[in-house]
Parts: structure tokens; sequence; C-alpha cells
């Protein structure tokens, strides 16, 4: 729901690295969002294109990598993806974990020319 | 070419909510950030709180809405200092805005800072403002299935207030089902289940924030 926000964001950050390695035009940004993050693909897409017009990023491809929720059992330690909002650990039935993965919302990689 | 960017799309928001932070120890002020669903009663339980605390801790407010200073008149008519951001839309408040609205208060005069998020149950989680613990409030009438929707917010906080438990006997909530969700996700989490309405369960509540307030 804060896609106009992460997008500013995101838009910021890859201008600044594209600055710094001297490249002119960026066509693609690579990103990983975890599925904690509340972050919408299609959202971020449509702002992208509005917030980067005549900027050295207008026309990037944005490319999402989706990391699912996992969680780490706080009873026997297996760790597990969390499956339809079902936090029962699959080796011994306890409920619950910690959350080890699905909160990223980073930027791994821009490409440039 | 492909250059490496490896980096938090938020780190610009870190960066500040780390500058906010420093600015509130430095001053000796310790802070809320209160997040809930609208309508779970978060300027009600700001009210509840001042009430008891005002004659020990000198107490300031930070009201994040999308419109309105509905809020803040509020706070402002218990005679407390208030401040209101108005995001104009946005979903949550971020650290940037925190900051701008900081110089509006008596922050050399403030103990407690009590920083009221704008209403939503996802936004507000993605994004630091600089505050010591992050605290959430349920009430009853949402059901007792959202720690199961909303898993990012409930695994988040290091505080959960429940509100409107006066409502219990008429309602379909199920405290158990709500605890054993709750259990699940963030098992660590200082539970109160209160009414702001007829300050049932208040006092535990407020007394463990002064602990907190003195520990920091």
């Amino acid at each position: 729901m804060h896609e106009l926000a992460v997008t500013q964001s995101m838009l910021n950050l890859a201008l600044e690295h594209a600055e710094r390695a001297g490249a002119g035009r960026i066509t693609r940004i690579n990103l990983v969002i975890g599925e904690l993050s509340g972050i919408v693909d299609d959202c971020v897409q449509f702002y992208f294109d509005f917030v980067s017009k005549g900027t050295p990023a207008e026309g990037a491809q944005l490319a999402f990598e989706r990391l699912p929720a996992w969680l780490s059992c706080r009873a026997c330690g297996h760790e597990f993806a969390l499956r339809n909002g079902d936090w029962t650990c699959p080796v011994c039935q306890a409920l619950g974990g910690e959350f080890i993965a699905g909160r990223e919302c980073y930027m791994e990689s821009i490409e440039v020319e | 070419m492909k250059v490496e960017v490896v980096k938090d799309i938020l780190s610009a928001n870190e960066q500040i909510a780390q500058e906010n932070r420093r600015l509130f120890d430095k001053k000796g002020v310790f802070v809320l950030n209160i997040m809930a669903a609208p309508g779970a009663g978060k300027t009600s339980l700001i009210e509840r709180t001042i009430e008891p605390l005002r004659d020990r801790l000198r107490i300031s407010v930070i009201e994040g809405d999308v419109a309105s200073t509905i809020d803040a008149d509020r706070i402002a008519r218990l005679g407390i200092p208030a401040v209101q951001i108005n995001t104009g839309g946005a979903c949550h408040l971020d650290a940037n805005m925190i900051r701008y609205a900081l110089p509006r208060l008596p922050l050399d005069e403030t103990d407690l800072l009590l920083i009221e998020n704008v209403g939503n149950l996802i936004c507000p989680t993605g994004f630091a403002l600089g505050a010591h613990l992050k605290a959430m409030i349920a009430s009853t009438p949402e059901g007792d299935d959202k720690p199961y929707k909303y898993p990012g917010m409930f695994s988040a906080v290091d505080v959960l207030v429940l509100n409107k438990v006066d409502l219990l006997p008429l309602l379909e909530f199920d405290l158990e089902t709500f605890r054993r969700g709750v259990e699940a996700l963030n098992p660590d989490v200082a539970f109160f289940p209160v009414s702001c309405k007829t300050g049932e369960g208040v006092q535990g509540w407020t007394e463990w924030l002064v602990e907190r307030c003195r520990t920091g």
C-alpha cells in the first residue's frame, strides 16, 4: 500500500548507483521482495513508470524476485515456509516461530548502459 | 553492464530514523510508535495513558492522520503538547515526517513522546521512526483472527494492547484463539487486555510503560 514511497526511494537509490558507475541509462532494476513486505509488484511498476519519466531510469524494466516467508520453529528449530497462514511446524506440530525471511525489500543490482 | 547495489530500498528512511533516535536519546525522551487499524482506539488509549501519568512524566504527542486535526485537538484540550502530521494520503508515517515535526515539540521538557501512526495494519511496520518501542493496539470488534491475517504487524511489535474488552460478552471473539495467534508469532510480546471506555486493565499498561520508560 505504500508503493509510491517505496518506488520513490527505489528510483533515488538506482539513480545514485547509476551515476556513481558513470552510466547514461538504466535498463533493468533487480529487486528482492519478501512476502511480508506488503509490496505489490504491479503497483510498483505503475508508479515507477510515472516517477521515472525524464530520468535515466525511464523505461527500465523492474524484475521482482519474491521470497516466501520462512519460520524457524521455536520448539525444534526446523525451518519451514509459511503456507496459507498456517504456522504449524511440519516436523513437531508446534505452533509458530521466528520469522527468518520474508521482510526483505532490497535492490540487488541494476543493469546500465 | 551490471552494477551491484544490495541495499535496502528504505535505507534512506532507516538512516533518518537512526538520526531521530540519537536526538531522542540525547534529550532523554522515551518514544513509543503506536500502530493500529482505524478505530481500534489509538487516541483513546493515549488519553487514558496521559490521565494517570501526567503528574509523573512530561508527555508530548505526535498525531499522524491522512487528514484533519481532530486527534491533535483532542490531545491539546488536555493541555498536552501535540503536533498533527497530515500525510495527505500516505498510509503511514515515515522518519522524515517525524524529523520535521520534532522542532514543534518541547523535547527538552518531554520524558515520554507518544507517536500515533496512521490507522493501518500493513504499511507502518515497514517504516522505522526512531522510536524505542513499537506498540500495537488491536480491538475486539476487529475479530480474533487478526494475528493470523496480519503476521507482519503482530510479529513486529514489543507490546500489544487489546482494547474494547468490555464488548467481549457481545462479540464472537475468542480470546484464546487470539492469544494463540499472538503467542505463535510473538511469544515475548507484552500483552494488555484493556477497555479505554471503562478503564479496565489500563493501569497494568501504564505501570508497565512507566517502568520501560525508566529502564530505557
